[in-house]
């Protein structure tokens, strides 16, 4: 099983914001569309870093003086992000953000931004997965009793 | 006036498409205890359960019991089945709008991917899903012919299907004798010519997509034996650490049940030979002066790490031709866009969040739709995967029962939906007509010591009908 599946049944398009907006504006996004993270993205709509719940909380701890909301994505967003394919394999993804901690993969195809995957979205799908292979052999053990079917 | 999903005004759900995503949706909105709700389902073919009747491999009858589950849920009496109804073309988006509040989209796939490398289009050249339907007597696909008087065959990718075009391939008659294959097909390939089949993987043995017991019941042919070239078992520095690094037990049972296969020849015990060949794809198919394929190019791969850690090939400079004649791509199943619906090309599937279907301009849910299994998610996982899947729309369908978010059909009654499905449809199917289909197939298996032989048109299928119903009468 690969990303695609993950991304198919996640609706329209990833949402984004630009370096250059407020942090006020990210806030606004989060809570507008119930995430925990966006991607921020340059003019050619490349991924130029993650700015999620924990960033934001974590300028606020750092910056007790200032108004975070006033600041610039850019300050205090995630660079260096980690990006995916749609091709990459779930369980890949799974070991790799579970190592290297971190809980959002922006997904590149074609040098453009085409989702996101959450390590919620990861765990949810080998967990459907799992349990589909389950019921799958039960069916079959069920299958082997002929007379308790019906 | 009572409200919607009562016993006096009924939730009416249309669920298009009988495979088991379709099933597992009526199993969990029954399995709700909230809203009563009354399920009418129309399939394109007069036959239901999709795949299961027409992808699993006839060999694999076990599975097939999965349908005694269906069979359950379609004899409550909120169920109706309506077979040889094809949403598009007997029943539009409109027409279901006036008499449902709730349309579900369980329609699977309708293609596959391709390869896209010169030769594909070329006589001999096939894709596994047309094959598949084909040897299982689909009445889509049951006039096609492939020619087996060839004697090597290529199968390109490495999942599960792969595994089963190999093993059909590969069959004798008396082990398909055993099986509900289409009488043509059983023909055709006990009289085939086949002698060595190519099953191409693009990654290496760690990576393949097929699973431990699928492989495991090639060995067990009964005159076919199984290679794996020793150089292509050894497992590459990139995957052998991925195994150390994170040892699951399926990755390890797989690369176990293959080293069992490993051999430079085959030992000439058996007429016929699967190689299982990794790290190499196809670049191209090359013809010979009738047009057919005559040899297939391969280039050899190599494992690279993606930044999310995937190991993925990468062509090197090494190429080698197999001589093969037939060739089956089996890379994948794709879905096609329906009418009135929302298609992403990119992922060939419904536009969809979580099963509802979405506006892809907003992003919001178009009222009412909703779709599941294959067609939502793509073309992946095992039947019971369809469950979790079926159950995530049925959620998003009960949260928008509360919220009142419905169609608002003028005539949502169930003899008023029977009336236009009859004036669209006359010959339609019900359950009760699929069980005498049923039985009668079962009987002419049990003539032939086989668990079914299958009607393969929907004429004949109809036909049956007619004369067993006048016979009653
Ligand atoms: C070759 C093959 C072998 C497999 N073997 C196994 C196996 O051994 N074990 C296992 O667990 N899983 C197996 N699977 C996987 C399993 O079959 C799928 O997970 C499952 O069938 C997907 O369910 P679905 O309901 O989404 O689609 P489908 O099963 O494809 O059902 C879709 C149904 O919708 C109908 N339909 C389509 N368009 C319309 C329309 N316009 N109007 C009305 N009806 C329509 C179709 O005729 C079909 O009946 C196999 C898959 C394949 C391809
Ligand atoms: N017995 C059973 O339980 C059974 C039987 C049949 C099917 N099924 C299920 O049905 C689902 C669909 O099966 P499937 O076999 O169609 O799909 P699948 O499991 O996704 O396998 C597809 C295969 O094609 C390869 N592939 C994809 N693109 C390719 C390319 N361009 N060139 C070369 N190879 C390519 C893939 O390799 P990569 O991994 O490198 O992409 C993979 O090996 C699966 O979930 C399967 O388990 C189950």
């Amino acid at each position: 099983m690969n990303v695609r599946t993950i991304l198919a049944t996640k609706g329209s398009d990833v949402i984004t914001i630009r370096p250059h907006q407020a942090v006020r504006e990210a806030v606004r996004l989060l809570a507008r569309h119930n995430i925990g993270a966006l991607v921020v993205v340059d003019e050619a709509g490349r991924p130029v870093g993650i700015i999620s719940e924990r960033d934001i909380v974590r300028a606020a701890a750092r910056h007790e003086d200032r108004d975070v909301c006033a600041m610039l994505v850019e300050e205090i967003m995630t660079r260096d992000v980690v990006t995916g394919t749609p091709q990459d394999d779930v369980h890949s993804v799974a070991h790799t953000m579970t190592e290297r901690r971190f809980r959002h993969l922006p997904i590149v195809e074609e040098g453009r931004l085409v989702g996101i995957v959450s390590i919620g979205d990861v765990v949810k799908a080998q967990r459907d997965l799992y349990r589909g292979e389950v019921d799958t052999l039960q069916t079959q053990i069920m299958a082997d009793e002929p007379q308790n079917a019906s | 006036m009572a409200s919607i999903g009562t016993a006096e005004r009924p939730l009416r759900v249309a669920v298009i498409g009988s495979g088991p995503a379709g099933f597992y949706t009526v199993e969990h909105l029954f399995r709700q205890k909230t809203y009563t709700v009354q399920v009418d389902m129309f399939e394109r073919l007069p036959t239901p359960f999709g795949l299961v009747r027409y992808g699993v491999a006839p060999d694999h009858q076990k599975i097939k019991n999965v349908t005694r589950i269906y069979e359950k849920l379609a004899r409550r009496p909120e169920f109706r089945f309506f077979g040889n109804v094809e949403y598009g073309r007997h029943v539009t988006l409109d027409d279901l709008r006036r008499h449902y509040h709730q349309i579900v989209f369980a329609t699977g796939t309708q293609g596959d991917r391709k390869l896209g490398i010169p030769g594909e289009e070329l006589q001999g050249f096939h894709s596994a899903r047309e094959f598949v339907a084909w040897y299982n007597g689909h009445p889509d696909y049951a006039h096609l012919t492939f020619d087996l008087s060839k004697e090597l065959v290529a199968v390109v990718g490495v999942g599960n299907v792969a595994v089963d075009v190999c093993r059909i391939l590969l069959k004798t008659r008396e082990e398909l004798l055993q099986t509900d294959i289409a009488d043509y097909a059983l023909e055709a390939l006990a009289n085939s010519n086949v002698r060595e089949v190519y099953m191409l993987g693009r990654r290496g043995p760690a990576q393949a997509a097929f699973t431990p017991p699928e492989i495991k019941e090639l060995g067990e042919l009964a005159d076919a034996e199984v290679v794996v070239l020793p150089d292509e078992a050894e497992l590459d520095e990139l995957s052998r650490r991925a195994v150390e690094e994170h040892p699951d037990k399926e990755t390890l049972r797989k690369l176990e049940i293959l080293r069992g296969y490993v051999r430079e020849r085959p030992s000439g015990a058996k007429r016929r030979v699967l190689y299982l060949r990794f790290l190499v794809s196809p670049v191209e198919a090359h013809a010979n002066e009738a047009g057919e394929v005559d040899g297939l190019k391969l280039v050899r791969n190599e494992l690279y790490m993606t930044e999310a850690g995937t190991l993925r090939p990468r062509a090197t400079e090494q190429f080698e031709e197999i001589p093969v004649q037939l060739v089956f791509r089996s890379i994948g199943y794709r879905g096609a866009p329906l009418p009135g619906l929302p298609f992403h090309e990119r992922w060939g599937v419904i536009w969809n969040k979580k099963g509802r279907v979405v506006d892809p301009e907003s992003g919001e849910p178009l009222t009412g739709l909703y779709c599941a299994g294959w067609i939502k998610r793509g073309a992946t996982g095992v039947i019971g995967t369809n469950k979790p899947d079926a159950l995530e729309t049925v959620e998003c369908m009960v949260e928008d029962v509360e919220a009142g978010r419905l169609l608002d059909p003028d005539a949502p009654d169930p003899e008023a939906a029977e009336c236009f499905v009859r004036e669209r449809q006359p010959n339609y199917v019900s359950f009760e007509d699929w069980k005498i289909i049923d039985r009668l197939e079962v009987e002419r298996g049990k003539a032939a010591g086989r668990p079914r032989v299958k009607f393969t048109s929907v004429e004949e299928m109809l036909e049956a009908l007619r004369r067993e119903k006048a016979a009653v009468r």
